[in-house]
């Protein structure tokens, strides 16, 4: 059943997508049929690779590097409460400007290259990593602490051992977010100036007219952020291993 | 004593568990007085139990001793023996609090590691506790795939592992269900050796095995008791008569302490 209904909705979907187009009779410019995408996406496959490439590329280091610096943040603001009251201000001011109206700036000062993307991903993923992380890193339970400061704890040693593990499943969810969010980084900012890309691929096709092409484009996008959602949530899950088997026994208690 | 419990730490000897003194402590919660110039001494070595209704101060009480409440307390605690409070006593709550993350040894040796004094030998003696507490084929599970009294049971492991002289606990038994907190019971008078023991309970049966002295607390300010003093010595059998007649007394004494 688990692989079954996504099929079942998958193919559900394209039969509704190639009904409209039969029944309405849209041009193909405007809506192309599911067969026509395919075709386009198997004669454009050598394009449509590169392009993909360099998104995918441009996500991923956009996920490193704000996973890390939303993480950073946190643990900076839980260690130094004075930072933090000068920090949290300057996070929220940061989330508060759109990032799509950043991004002709970020092309400006950071060229037409992949940079320019990276940073509009890091922009948008390391907030919620922050603001998860951060949530977990304080709510920690109260009694491990004062446990911890009955046996005389080193305060390193209670974050290590105990702060940031008890935080990793807020961690996990924020970064399940950011994961979610972190293509749309890379898209704006290759829509706005770029050379490569499947944004910019998109843009090129739909200038030429070849819906078709610019479908597969956006197929191809969504497989892209649908694969690295579920590598990622793999991840988390093994990242908090004990809490899947409390969930396990959860279940069996029921 | 079952346990050797010569170690690194020489302020660790069992052998000369301090009793702990408390003169003129006021204790102030914002808005409450839990505590007024209150005198009480906690004998070394000997097991003391302390019984009375919810929100009294007894948990208040053993969080003094510990040292991690102090804002709002007036008066002295000390141990008899002159060495600083700092790192002396070990603490066992209601909550087994273990870390669902660490497995069981790992759990069992958390002071060691949040201490940074993690060696084979601390890992060793873990292991040859758990044997010994018959949870040795749960040395590397996690602490969900545990029964609740178990879980309990790697926590009083936990407890006595810090071979702290002094040992407080707070209601360590109450969530476990009678035969399984009997059972517990009696490996924890087994194995804390001659160390100083002051626990908060709820139950005066669980009093009156295991204490070698049992004060009633009650009140606001909260006022104690003359203690009352089972005879033989614990952990007492259950059905023992001597058990039975005073915990009708105990339970007047609750009662007449109640109704002002």
């Amino acid at each position: 059943m688990k692989f079954i209904r996504p099929m079942v909705i998958l193919f559900g979907l394209i039969a509704v997508w190639q009904t409209i187009v039969m029944v309405s009779g849209v041009p193909p410019y405007i809506l192309p049929g599911p067969v026509k995408v395919v075709e386009a996406a198997v004669s454009h496959a050598g394009l449509l690779f590169d392009n993909a490439v360099t998104t995918v590329l441009e996500i991923i280091a956009g996920l490193l590097i704000g996973t890390i610096w939303g993480a950073l943040n946190a643990l900076f603001m839980i260690e130094f409460r004075a930072l933090k009251r000068w920090l949290l201000p300057v996070l929220v001011i940061s989330q508060a400007i759109p990032v799509f109206a950043l991004a002709p700036l970020l092309v400006l000062w950071l060229g037409y290259g992949m940079s320019s993307k990276i940073a509009m991903a890091v922009l948008i993923i390391f907030f919620p990593v922050t603001a998860a992380f951060y949530d977990g890193l304080r709510s920690t339970e109260p009694e491990w602490l004062e446990l911890a400061q009955v046996m005389n704890a080193r305060p390193i040693a209670v974050i290590r051992h105990i702060r940031i593990p008890a935080a990793l499943p807020a961690f996990a969810s924020g970064l399940r977010v950011a994961t979610a969010v972190a293509p749309i980084g890379a898209v704006v900012g290759e829509w706005v100036g770029s050379s490569k890309g499947l944004g910019f691929y998109m843009l090129y096709t739909n200038a030429r007219m070849q819906i078709d092409v610019m479908f597969a484009a956006l197929a191809v996008l969504c497989i892209v952020a649908l694969t690295l959602y579920f590598i990622v949530d793999r991840m988390m899950t093994k990242l908090v291993f004990w809490q899947k088997e409390e969930n396990i026994k959860e279940k069996n208690n029921r | 004593m079952h346990y050797n419990f010569n170690t690194d730490n020489p302020r660790g000897l069992r052998s000369a568990a301090p009793s702990i003194s408390l003169e003129q402590v006021s204790f102030t919660y914002p808005g409450a007085q839990i505590f007024h110039s209150l005198n009480f001494t906690i004998a070394g070595g000997q097991w003391t139990c302390l019984i009375g209704p919810s929100g009294c101060g007894k948990s208040t009480l053993l969080r003094l001793i510990s040292g991690t409440l102090h804002e709002g307390l007036s008066g002295v605690i000390r141990f008899d023996d002159g060495y600083d409070r700092q790192g002396r006593t070990a603490w066992m709550a209601q909550k087994d609090l273990l870390l669902p993350w660490l497995n069981v040894v790992d759990n069992v040796c958390l002071g060691a590691r949040l201490r940074h004094e993690m060696s084979d030998q601390k890992q060793k003696r873990a292991i040859s506790l758990l044997e010994d507490a018959g949870l040795g084929d749960y040395i590397h599970a996690l602490p969900s795939a545990l029964s609740g009294g178990m879980r309990q049971r790697v926590a009083l492991l936990r407890t006595l592992m810090e071979e702290r002289s002094i040992i407080l606990m707070d209601e360590p038994f109450s969530a476990l269900d009678a035969l399984t907190r009997l059972k517990l019971q009696d490996l924890a008078a087994k194995l804390v050796g001659g160390a100083t023991v002051l626990m908060v309970t709820h139950d005066p049966l669980e009093a009156l095995r295991l204490g070698h002295s049992v004060y009633v607390m009650t009140g606001r300010p909260a006022r104690l008791s003359d203690p009352l003093i089972p005879p033989g010595i614990p952990p007492r059998n259950p059905g023992d008569p001597a058990v039975i007649s005073m915990q009708a007394e105990l339970i007047e004494r609750l009662e007449r302490r109640e109704t002002p």
